[in-house]
């Protein structure tokens, strides 16, 4: 069924269709719309939930966490400073190897206080051990939701996907809500290996020497290498039972690409609306989306980018003192991939940090930019900054 | 693609417009877009709201400059914010007043239409003789003068996306839709709406 929905409530409605055990979240701008229709679903009787109320973030994640680890299926959702405050948590939810589901609104981070759009809340969250997905739109947050759900288990390793701002948050557009019963065959109850039980008690979370602690740590590295697989078929498999398949990583218009775009989240969007104008005029741009992040997806971007020779990637974050983060990884993953096809000159722009408004005109103009430079002379392009 | 904004203050509904508009184009096999202003709204401030539509699927993500059509919820909006920024030369400004689109000297680049949206909302229940709630209304007129969605699309989203008071929402529309004052003879700049 098609509906014109908020990109919070296509959230709702994901961990609905998911048919999530436990719901447990602080409020917080932009993301508290997620968890009110979770609220009043439960409320209602429409959800068979458990929804409980902390009183911050980091409470919200503990509690995701018993009851990820008593065998329920956990939810929770926020933002910005409510994702600092679960840092801690993260760590100790992926080394616990609990699949638990957080929708991150992707907020900047005060001070200067903004509530408004901004990927670095999410991306400093990158060595925590959480898979990370961006989506597109709001179609996709609902789809990524469920799938989340799939790959998380399949991992023991909890997801995080993320949504902009406002720009998806809080816009309406149409979204089609798939069957119960199809997502019930993609989905089936969560029925873990171990678990906490009263019946047959362990001890979980107990101190590990230097003995065990290496070969845990190379466990967790094992199974996100498994992740990118995972992910995909969980993706493919989606898209045969519902009609729309994703990957983790999405080419659009790329084999022949003299400048190739690459970027996450609804940058994508703007940028596909550019690339179709540049292409009727003849000028060959193309795309590479990076749905996953985390773990980054290598080997799939070596694979589609081999060969090219300009790559402008768009950052709405930055890593003070380093770089745009997407930039980075992208250029810690083609680093020594000669092949003897020479390396591409990767061009890194940072763009409307806080919230501030991306047109298809800034977009257009990166695409001038890389088109017109040889070589990368900046490790950081601003654009749109008042100097 | 066309794009529209809707001026209100806050608590008058803009955000509700935009969304019931949006729906209303759905129904008639449009693809949509609709969005709040970005931000902190306060009770009483002018606020804005957007749609887009177009018949493929929308990608710009973009704020909106330059609109086709404008609705102004609030009539004390046209002398405290700059309501034609960005609007198109030939595009609809559609006023809740009761004054005549003539008296509107100051917008004779657009085309102007004015509906007494306030006293249709209170004859029909809709908010308060103070604060009435105005949106359902004011699209009804908007179906009218622009002829861009049907009336009974409109009618159906305000069935669906009201929560409360349908009937009185639907007669307010109806009427909106047959009151409306507009003005048709405005000579059009060349590249404008015929």
């Amino acid at each position: 069924m098609k509906k014109v929905m908020m990109g919070n409530h296509a959230v709702s409605y994901g961990a609905r269709l998911s048919r999530v055990d436990v719901i447990a979240a602080y409020p917080i701008t932009p993301q508290t719309q997620i968890v009110e229709e979770l609220s009043e679903l439960c409320a209602d009787g429409k959800l068979d939930a458990k929804f409980i109320k902390v009183e911050s973030e980091h409470s919200a994640m503990a509690s995701c966490m018993g009851a990820s680890a008593a065998g329920g299926r956990a939810f929770t959702a926020t933002s910005s400073q409510g994702l600092a405050l679960m840092h801690e948590l993260l760590h100790f939810s992926s080394g616990g190897r609990l699949p638990i589901v957080m929708a991150n609104v992707n907020r900047a981070l005060g001070p200067g206080w903004n509530i408004w759009t901004e990927q670095t809340d999410s991306l400093a969250q990158r060595d925590t051990g959480w898979l990370q997905f961006y989506c597109e739109n709001n179609q996709e947050v609902l789809d990524t939701v469920i799938m989340s759900y799939k790959i998380a288990e399949q991992l023991s390793l909890p997801v995080m996907l993320v949504l902009d701002a406002f720009i998806l948050s809080h816009t309406y557009e149409i979204v089609d809500i798939p069957d119960q019963k199809l997502i019930d065959s993609y989905l089936p109850p969560y029925k873990p290996e171990i678990k906490m039980d009263v019946d047959n008690p362990h001890a979980f979370g107990a101190l590990v020497t230097p003995d065990h602690y290496y070969e845990i740590r190379y466990k967790l590295q094992e199974s996100m290498d498994r992740a990118p697989e995972v992910a995909r078929k969980a993706g493919e498999e989606y898209g045969e039972l519902v009609g729309r398949p994703y990957d983790i990583v999405e080419p659009y218009l790329l084999d022949d690409a003299d400048v190739v775009i690459v970027a996450a989240g609804t940058l994508v969007s703007n940028s596909r609306a550019v690339i179709n104008e540049y292409r009727e005029k003849g000028i060959k741009v193309g795309l590479l989306k990076l749905r996953m992040f985390r773990p980054f997806p290598t080997k799939r971007v070596r694979e589609l980018l081999a060969g090219k020779r300009k790559i402008a990637v768009i950052d709405r974050n930055i890593s003070f003192g380093a770089t745009g983060i997407f930039y980075q990884e992208l250029k810690a993953a083609l680093y020594g991939q000669d092949n003897g096809a020479g390396l591409p000159n990767i061009f890194g722009f940072i763009i409307g940090l806080g919230g501030r408004d991306v047109t298809l005109e800034d977009i257009a103009e990166i695409v001038d930019y890389t088109l017109e430079k040889e070589k990368n002379e900046e490790d950081i392009i601003w654009m749109g900054l008042k100097r | 693609m066309i794009e529209i904004r809707i001026h209100g203050r806050g608590g008058q509904g803009a955000v509700i417009a935009s969304k019931i508009l949006a729906s209303a184009f759905f129904k008639e096999d449009k693809y949509v877009q609709s969005f709040p202003t970005f931000g902190v709204e306060r009770r009483g401030a002018p606020v804005a709201a957007f749609i887009r539509v177009d018949d493929q699927q929308i990608l710009v993500r973009s704020q909106i400059y330059k609109p086709d059509d404008i609705i102004v919820l609030d009539p004390t909006l046209i002398d405290a914010v700059d309501v034609t920024q960005g609007l198109k030369p030939g595009g609809w400004i559609l006023i809740n007043t009761t004054r005549e689109p003539i008296e509107f000297t100051g917008l004779q680049e657009f085309r102007v239409a004015t509906v007494d949206a306030s006293g249709i909302a209170a004859k029909h229940g809709l908010g308060s003789k103070a604060h009435p709630i105005v949106n359902t209304a004011i699209l009804g007129a908007f179906a009218r003068v622009t002829g861009l969605v049907k009336l009974e699309s409109i009618l159906e989203a305000i069935t669906e996306e009201v929560p409360f008071a349908r009937k009185a929402n639907v007669e307010a529309s109806k009427e909106a839709f047959r009151s409306v004052k507009l003005i048709t003879d405005v000579p059009l700049k060349s590249g404008s709406k015929p």
